[in-house]
């Protein structure tokens, strides 16, 4: 039982006749099934872990006047363009772009995404090298930071413009930022959609020759 | 002959250990829970890879339902001075007894003309009410002064978007211009943790 014993009992040593004491019982049982009760309610109704944030960093609104920008190779840019269900469109460089489509399965985006990073950006294999030394304690959380930065801020590194229809979920707004940081791409933008990318995707942009 | 009858004893289990436990556990869960925030709206917001975790105080929230219904929460501290100077810009006057409510309440999604009304309703008459969202297309966007008014009263907030995975992209298209237009080129979607693949 769930009690308290004081003892005294069983007191035949001794010639004396002693009162008897009574042993003060106390049940314990409801105090157990009231601390039980509070933490079942304080388990359910609590939040442990608190949300998790992704960072969007926008560029300014300001024009920038066009000597001023900076300038990349239209072979080192890829837009994506987000569409209805959970569809992603994309294609290289700005003229006569070649649409290709895929989706957000571990064969989709990101195979194209790590494989066209790659050619272009050589040293990103070494940021998993850096994350492993991370995870490993080989290296502190901050040298693993400016490392990453640097490598991928490589001047020939991929470049992707993001762009979505507007019958795209916020879902895949989402998931195309995660590919982002999954695929090491440093620099991107999300970016309005034009009347010719949504021509392109009814493919009924008139060739240009 | 008679038998002999072993004396049955109760069998002593000593539940003082258990009761250590369970006290501590509670002890534990009452001093680390932090209840759920009473939210009129259903947002199921997508997962990312980020581990960034969202810091207790200073955000103003800005959530958005798969209807693409808009709610809006600033700190506690803050409601206060908001809605004093929300009330100035749409010449509306609330009682002291409508700011004190107003500080308590979590979040709203109704336009400011008709706060009035839902401030006067008991707690438990406000969860039936269908919220219609607050006002964000270009004619009326009272979310832009909303989140003006907020910084002003907090200005080291910084902007958390709840979104529901589902909720059409123009909406959070919509939102983002807003934020742009209030120079708040920085903000964070709020999202749920899953692993990153290796």
């Amino acid at each position: 039982m769930a009690s308290i014993d004081t003892g005294g009992s069983d007191g035949k040593e001794g010639g004396k006749v002693r009162a008897k004491k009574m042993a003060v019982h106390i049940d314990f049982t409801p105090m157990v099934d009231l601390g039980f009760l509070l933490i079942t309610f304080f388990m359910l109704t609590t939040t442990m872990n608190k949300p998790q944030v992704m960072e969007i960093n926008m560029p300014l609104k300001e024009d920038v006047p066009p000597e001023d920008r900076t300038k990349f190779k239209e072979s080192q840019t890829m837009t994506i363009v987000l569409g209805e269900n959970n569809k992603v469109y994309y294609y290289f460089g700005i003229t006569n772009p070649v649409l290709d489509s895929t989706n957000f399965s571990n064969d989709g985006i990101r195979k194209v995404l790590l494989e066209e990073n790659k050619k272009r950006n050589p040293l990103v294999d070494s940021i998993a090298i850096y994350k492993r030394m991370l995870d490993n304690r080989i290296i502190k959380r901050e040298e693993y930071k400016k490392n990453s930065a640097r490598i991928k801020a490589y001047k020939d590194a991929l470049i992707v413009v993001i762009k979505a229809e507007d019958k795209s979920k916020y879902r895949n707004l989402v998931d195309i930022l995660d590919e982002m940081a999954i695929c090491n791409i440093g620099r991107y933008a999300i970016v309005d959609i034009t009347e010719q990318d949504k021509q392109l995707i009814a493919g009924t942009l008139p060739t240009t020759n | 002959m008679p038998k002999v009858k072993v004396k049955r004893k109760p069998p002593h289990i000593d539940m003082t250990a258990m009761t250590d436990v369970a006290f501590l556990l509670l002890t534990f869960f009452m001093l680390t829970t932090k209840f759920k925030p009473d939210e009129p709206f259903v947002v199921d917001p997508p997962s990312s890879v980020s581990d960034y975790k969202l810091p207790e105080s200073n955000v103003i929230q800005i959530s958005v339902d798969a209807t693409g219904k808009v709610f809006f929460s600033t700190g506690q501290g803050d409601r206060r001075t908001t809605l004093e100077k929300m009330a100035k810009q749409y010449n509306l006057t609330f009682t002291e007894q409508e700011l004190r409510s107003f500080s308590l309440l979590e979040t709203f999604g109704v336009p400011v003309s008709q706060l009035k009304q839902y401030l006067a309703l008991k707690p438990n008459e406000r969860a039936k009410v269908n919220q219609p969202g607050i006002p964000t297309d270009s004619t009326d966007n009272q979310l832009r002064d909303w989140i003006l008014f907020a910084r002003q009263s907090n200005p080291q907030a910084i902007i958390a978007i709840k979104g529901d995975g589902d909720a059409e992209y123009p909406v959070m298209k919509n939102i983002i211009a807003t934020l742009q237009e209030r120079k708040v080129n920085r903000f964070n979607f709020i999202t749920n943790l899953e692993n990153a693949p290796q």
